[in-house]
């Protein structure tokens, strides 16, 4: 069974992200893989098939590749072209379809439940409703019978229960259960890989128009707020006092 | 501007943001059309009316019982391409996000994800999203009809509700066409009250498990009486949340240390949350944590170390052991809430 597992090379989730003339900087905070796309593919590599790892971006996001690869996916490639550069969700979703496309033959294809940097988390149903494919989202169990396949949900209102049939796309979610590390091995092997690199005549679709724009960006108005220190006292009157002070803000 | 908002509910409960992307509709000064699918929705067009929509389209189709997003899109995007509206709004919600981003792709436009401020520039919106879990803010415009956003709850008033107040009801059929997925059935629900919709949140971190006066039963191994001595902490604030209807969260820390479900995680891998209150207890403030939590509008921190970051971010602090801290401030809060 051949399965894709897509993921995106993101600032470490402890960097301290600042707008410095509309761009965003990370200092020198690592680049380190989508920490929800460890997820998706520790959950692509308990398929048992072949596991192709996909990314987009620059020559970057080739790490994130190698870190897939150093958990056991057998294959990387790289969708990687000048016009994808400022590509929007869409846009994204349109030619990671036409890479998984490409591939062939592909039954399952594994996304994190969002990017920690874009935050849109809607790529996994974006790809899947370009492919045609059932979108199986915010997966946290996954049971394969043959062609057909039963998960289990998170959202909101609790679990529910959901079946298909293959192929289809899935996100997971952290209760899926904890990603392996790399091995050592493994380790070895993906940084002797060659990552081959996929541009838009590869895949064989043009440039897709971009329609959403983010023309600026940024930081948050800094939170005005020094804090008050509660103290004297017991903790039966600590308590006190910080109760009336919340009372006071009215709104309980 | 023709604006139609999408009702997003679960089982024909509306959820709360659903009324207040009605709110964020009006603000922008447009006629609001709100859409509404499913089967035996009728309450929900008449609560629709109640809080400010103008016109209401519903369609009532058995095969949209439940929420499927592929049915819910091969059901909505005909209806958007025939109406036209230059501005169609979900809430943002699991389903109104997915059922947004296959609307997009059906209609070739795009999509601005959770969107917390919206101005008019001509008939564009102007829209601001917080990025890496609102660390940033980009404001972002769609140069495609309709475009497409979905607004993030507990941002925008919810209207008041007027009772009686009524307009344009139009049932349409539509086509649900192949829907690729079944849905089997529900586990049982999570219950108590949830983080997205929460107006007050009291979480736990690592210092929950710190209570020197406590005796693991045993036999226990460390990391067991560890896991075992956090639970009574969550305890003590699952009794406070009680008591202020709130809903329980937890640091990154605690639950990759097995204290507590995933489900309850806050911060830049967890949920981002902007409650009214948060009450944050035993978390120093990791900067993913204070990603996820600083739009929360009154921040009052409970720890132990005086220089734990998460007191940079509070308005009201208390250097203390929340072992002691939290129930006091239970039997208090009950009392001055006539509980």
């Amino acid at each position: 069974m051949k399965i894709v597992v897509c993921v995106k090379q993101v600032p470490d989730s402890a960097a301290n992200l600042v707008a410095e003339n509309g761009v965003a900087s990370w200092g020198d905070a690592p680049l380190v893989i989508n920490p929800w796309d460890e997820y998706a593919v520790e959950a692509a590599l308990n398929m048992g098939g072949d596991v192709t790892v996909v990314s987009m971006g620059d020559e970057n996001a080739k790490e994130a590749l190698k870190h897939a690869l150093a958990m056991g996916c057998q294959e990387a490639i790289l969708v990687s072209d000048p016009a994808l550069a400022n590509v929007d969700t869409q846009g994204a979703a349109k030619a990671l379809a036409a890479a998984i496309e490409k591939i062939g033959d592909v039954k399952m294809a594994f996304f994190g439940r969002q990017a920690i940097d874009g935050d849109a988390g809607i790529t996994p149903a974006q790809t899947a409703r370009v492919l045609g494919w059932p979108a199986l989202t915010f997966t946290a169990s996954i049971a394969v019978d043959g062609d057909s396949v039963k998960v289990e949900r998170s959202v909101e209102e609790g679990r529910q229960t959901v079946s298909a049939n293959l192929p289809a796309v899935f996100s997971i979610v952290k209760d899926y259960g904890e990603p392996r590390y790399p091995s050592f091995m493994g380790i070895r092997k993906a940084s002797k890989a060659e990552i081959p690199l996929w541009g838009l005549t590869d895949l064989g679709i043009e440039a897709p128009a971009s329609v959403v724009e983010w023309p600026e960006l940024n930081n948050p108005p800094a939170k005005d707020v020094s804090v008050e220190i509660i103290e004297g006292g017991s903790p039966t009157e600590i308590a006190e006092k910080l109760a009336d002070k919340i009372m006071a803000e009215k709104i309980l | 501007m023709k604006t139609w908002v999408y009702i997003d509910h679960f089982k024909g409960e509306a959820v709360p943001a659903s009324w207040e992307t009605i709110g964020a509709a009006k603000s922008l000064g447009s006629d609001v059309t709100a859409v509404i699918l499913g089967t035996g929705v009728d309450a929900l067009a008449k609560a629709a009316f109640e809080y400010g929509a103008d016109e209401v389209v519903l369609a009532d189709n058995s095969a949209l019982e439940d929420f499927r997003v592929e049915a819910y899109a091969n059901a909505l995007s005909p209806l958007v391409t025939d109406a036209a509206p230059g501005l169609l709004l979900f809430p943002t919600t699991s389903r109104g996000r997915e059922l947004a981003g296959m609307v997009a792709i059906d209609l070739n436009t795009g999509v601005l994800v959770d969107v917390i401020a919206m101005e008019l520039d001509g008939d564009k919106v102007v829209a601001t999203r917080p990025i890496y879990a609102g660390k940033l803010l980009q404001k972002t415009v769609c140069n495609a009809s309709p475009q497409i956003i979905t607004v993030r709850g507990r941002i925008f008033a919810k209207p008041e509700a007027e009772p009686g107040r009524s307009g344009t009801l139009t049932k349409v059929d539509v086509n649900v066409g192949d829907a690729p997925t079944t849905v089997e059935g529900y586990g049982e629900s999570t219950g108590g009250v949830s983080l997205a919709d929460a107006g007050v949140i009291v979480s736990g971190g690592r210092g929950v498990s710190n209570n020197p006066n406590l005796t693991p039963p045993d036999g226990m191994s460390d990391d067991e009486a560890e896991v075992w001595r956090a639970q009574q902490g969550f305890a003590l604030i699952t009794d406070l949340a009680g008591v202020l209807n709130a809903a329980v969260g937890a640091s990154r820390a605690a639950v990759d240390a097995n204290y507590i479900p995933y489900a309850n995680q806050v911060g830049q891998t967890g949920k981002v949350v902007s409650p009214d209150l948060y009450i944050a207890n035993g978390i120093s403030g990791a900067i993913q944590h204070l990603a996820g939590m600083r739009n929360s509008k009154v921040i009052v921190a409970i720890n132990k170390d005086p220089d734990a970051p998460i007191f940079k971010m509070a308005r009201y602090g208390v250097v203390g052991d929340l072992h002691e801290i939290v129930p006091a401030l239970t039997v208090a809060m009950k009392a001055k809430l006539g509980k």
